[in-house]
């Protein structure tokens, strides 16, 4: 039961315990916790098996442009005619070209160095917000929260002026003398993971943040007082007490930049295989809507697997904990 | 492309809202054009003479609009797809016939260009031209005159021959991230035919690219707008209409760059931008009154005039400025007409193997 549930509960059994009341009250407490399951069914589910199903179509030169559209324009035995018209061929398809291999494991390679980095990145700005002052931490969160006010777009249009060869900071490094030939970092995956660090880092900073924040830090001064040293203090008691929020950090970094097309795109060289663009090349350039969306479900379910794995995992080990 | 889909959200949701505020009884007639394509004032005038209120909406991807179109209810009466993609939509019955009664303009038409749209739309009974245009060589007169010795380039072997394109790799290179673009154009320089689906020629196609492909900076489809413009790069394979916008932008920056734009001498491909009627369309009638008002030879030329495109009207070219119908890099003389090339859509089969050719071309996978 979640918290409003039972405030709601506990309040109607103050006002009166007649029948009529704590039917209200168990009708109420259904209706919050349905609403975040309707939530995912129509916002996750429904569209997913539409996906699904296209997936499992054939394409055609029509509108839409696969077959079998299912309807009941005849009858449920049309129906049950055009559901035996399905097939999984697609997905065998996907298998039948290293292509989709190659594309898939080059994303979760980009996407996992890009993670790494954002952590390694957005760990001491979290740390430093989490010491901060009291005071001037809104300001901080709030810093961190700024870039979100101009057009993501924008923001990356401006990294290709800043990187590019005759680029901002190139001009800067020649003119300072530290380099004496412009270094090409545009269209390469360096720009990638550059690209992906400074976009994807407040939601590294803000769960990382969150979890620090909570933490208790005369435990450090605890361990300081018996003789830990500073770095082994962070390692023994910050960073463990920081998982969450690492954990939480990495998959809404992680997840995103699995798929991540516009970066590659405007940052990254062509010769950048990524997902995004596979599946983009499949949908428009192929106009093969069926494949598009096999490489799609397999994209999702390559995300969603190995974190289910990991949810199980973690809840287990926190039984085995208490 | 996420930037176009944004801004298409942005615009269509505004497009939608003037829709619903519009009076029940106003005549209307939602039209999906190019971004950067039209001068306003032709717009205006239209409503000015008929009476009839134009929503003007725009994309700049041909995907864009075939992917809105394959999913139906598009909600617009106008639509300006590339021929090759419209031949497609026609099969896949996205498009109504034209009412030909209601066009007594199509008389203004040019034969050289209606003889080649109705290879995409045969009997062109389902389409008017628009503009038409090129794909050839957009450069940096003067990066390539201190790479090259020269500042001119008039043949594709400055592009597809390895140890030219070599010269122009450090001030960079791009081409169009178009498949069905780049492979009619390199089997026209290795002089086979511009429409082989045939494996032996795709080969000698891949084999071409994948020797210059060291040499290309970025494959990207409209990026080389800005980049030309800038002075970024050298030289970019890519569409006459982009180019001459590259032109413009860098004469208006004023930094010393100058664009040139060139059709190579051993030919290259024609595209055109088609005006048509989507089936499900509510404003037939008035459709119908735009296009016509569109093949008007004052209309087009004006457009012609703001655009710097070619157009498919014939009776237009008198109001065209002398500069645009005398340059051949826009309107080219009649030998160089004669071997420019237009090709047909690919089937579902020989499009999936030219994408794959494609991407082991750009990403060497």
């Amino acid at each position: 039961m979640t918290d409003t549930a039972i405030a709601a509960s506990s309040a109607t059994e103050y006002a009166g315990r007649s029948g009529f009341a704590r039917a209200l009250n168990a009708f109420v407490s259904r209706l919050v916790i349905i609403v975040p399951y309707l939530w995912l069914l129509f916002f996750f589910l429904v569209p997913f098996i539409i996906v699904f199903k296209i997936s499992l179509s054939q394409t055609a030169i029509a509108m839409p442009p696969y077959i079998p559209v299912l309807g009941f324009g005849e009858g449920l035995s049309g129906f049950w005619a055009q559901l035996k018209q399905l097939s999984i061929d697609n997905y065998l398809w996907l298998t039948e070209d290293a292509l989709y291999f190659n594309a898939y494991v080059s994303s979760v390679v980009i996407a996992g160095i890009s993670t790494i980095l954002t952590l390694l990145v957005g760990y001491p700005i979290a740390y430093g917000m989490a010491r901060a002052p009291a005071t001037l931490r809104p300001t901080l969160l709030m810093l961190v929260i700024l870039p979100f006010w101009t057009s993501f777009l924008i923001r990356v249009y401006a990294w290709i002026g800043i990187l590019k060869p005759e680029g901002l900071l190139n001009q800067f490094l020649l003119a300072t003398g530290i380099i004496d030939q412009p270094l090409i970092i545009l269209n390469t995956h360096t720009a990638i993971f550059i690209g992906i660090v400074y976009s994807y880092l407040p939601f590294m900073i803000l769960p990382l943040y969150s979890a620090l924040e909570k933490m208790d830090f005369s435990l450090i001064e605890a361990a300081q007082d018996l003789g830990c040293p500073p770095i082994s203090a962070f390692w023994k008691i910050t960073f463990p007490l920081s998982i969450p929020g690492v954990v939480a950090g990495c998959l809404l970094v992680f997840i995103p930049a699995v798929g991540e097309f516009v970066i590659p795109d405007l940052l990254g060289g062509s010769q950048t295989l990524m997902i995004g663009k596979t599946l983009w090349n499949e949908f428009f350039a192929n106009r093969d809507w069926p494949v598009s969306s096999a490489v799609a479900v397999i994209l999702l379910l390559l995300l969603v697997i190995p974190i289910m794995i990991f949810q199980h995992a973690q809840a287990r080990a926190q039984e085995q904990g208490r | 492309m996420i930037r176009k889909a944004l801004w298409l959200t942005a615009t269509t949701t505004f497009a939608a809202v003037l829709t619903f505020s519009a009076n029940a009884q106003e005549r209307v007639v939602n039209v999906y054009n190019w971004s950067d394509y039209i001068d306003d004032s032709i717009i205006a005038d239209f409503t000015k003479e008929t009476g009839i209120k134009v929503v003007y909406d725009v994309f700049d991807s041909n995907e864009i609009l075939e992917t809105k179109l394959l999913a139906g209810g598009s909600g617009y009466d106008v639509v300006v797809p590339t021929a090759n993609f419209l031949a497609r939509q026609i099969t896949a019955g996205v498009f109504q016939k034209l009412d030909k009664s209601k066009l007594p303009n199509l008389s203004n038409m040019w034969d050289v260009v209606s003889e080649r749209t109705a290879k995409y739309d045969p009997g062109n009974e389902y389409s008017i031209n628009y503009m038409w245009g090129t794909v050839g060589i957009g450069y940096n007169k003067k990066k390539v005159e201190e790479a090259l010795g020269t500042d001119k380039v008039d043949t594709w072997e400055t592009v597809f021959n390895p140890e030219k394109l070599a010269k122009l790799k450090d001030c960079g290179v791009y081409m169009l991230d178009s498949p069905t673009d780049m492979v009619p154009t390199v089997l026209k320089y290795l002089g086979l035919d511009t429409e082989s689906t045939n494996p032996d020629d795709l080969a000698k196609v891949e084999e071409t690219l994948l020797k210059v492909r060291p040499f290309i900076r970025k494959f990207h489809s409209s990026e080389y707008i800005n980049a030309l413009a800038n002075g970024d790069i050298c030289l970019a394979v890519g569409w006459s209409g982009d180019v001459f916008q590259a032109r413009d932008r860098a004469a208006e920056a004023k930094q010393g760059v100058e664009v040139a734009y060139v059709v190579p001498q051993e030919g290259a491909e024609m595209w055109f931008d088609q005006m048509a009627i989507p089936a499900d369309a509510k404003h037939v009638e008035e459709a119908h009154e735009f296009l016509n008002y569109i093949m008007k030879p004052e209309v087009i030329a004006k457009a012609t005039n703001f655009v710097y495109f070619a157009n498919g009207n014939k009776a237009s070219q008198e109001f065209i400025e002398k500069d645009i119908t005398s340059d051949p890099a826009i309107y080219p003389d009649e030998a160089m007409l004669a071997k420019l090339f237009t090709v047909s859509p690919y089937d579902p089969k020989s499009q999936r193997n030219i994408t794959r050719l494609w991407t082991k071309v750009v990403t060497g996978q």
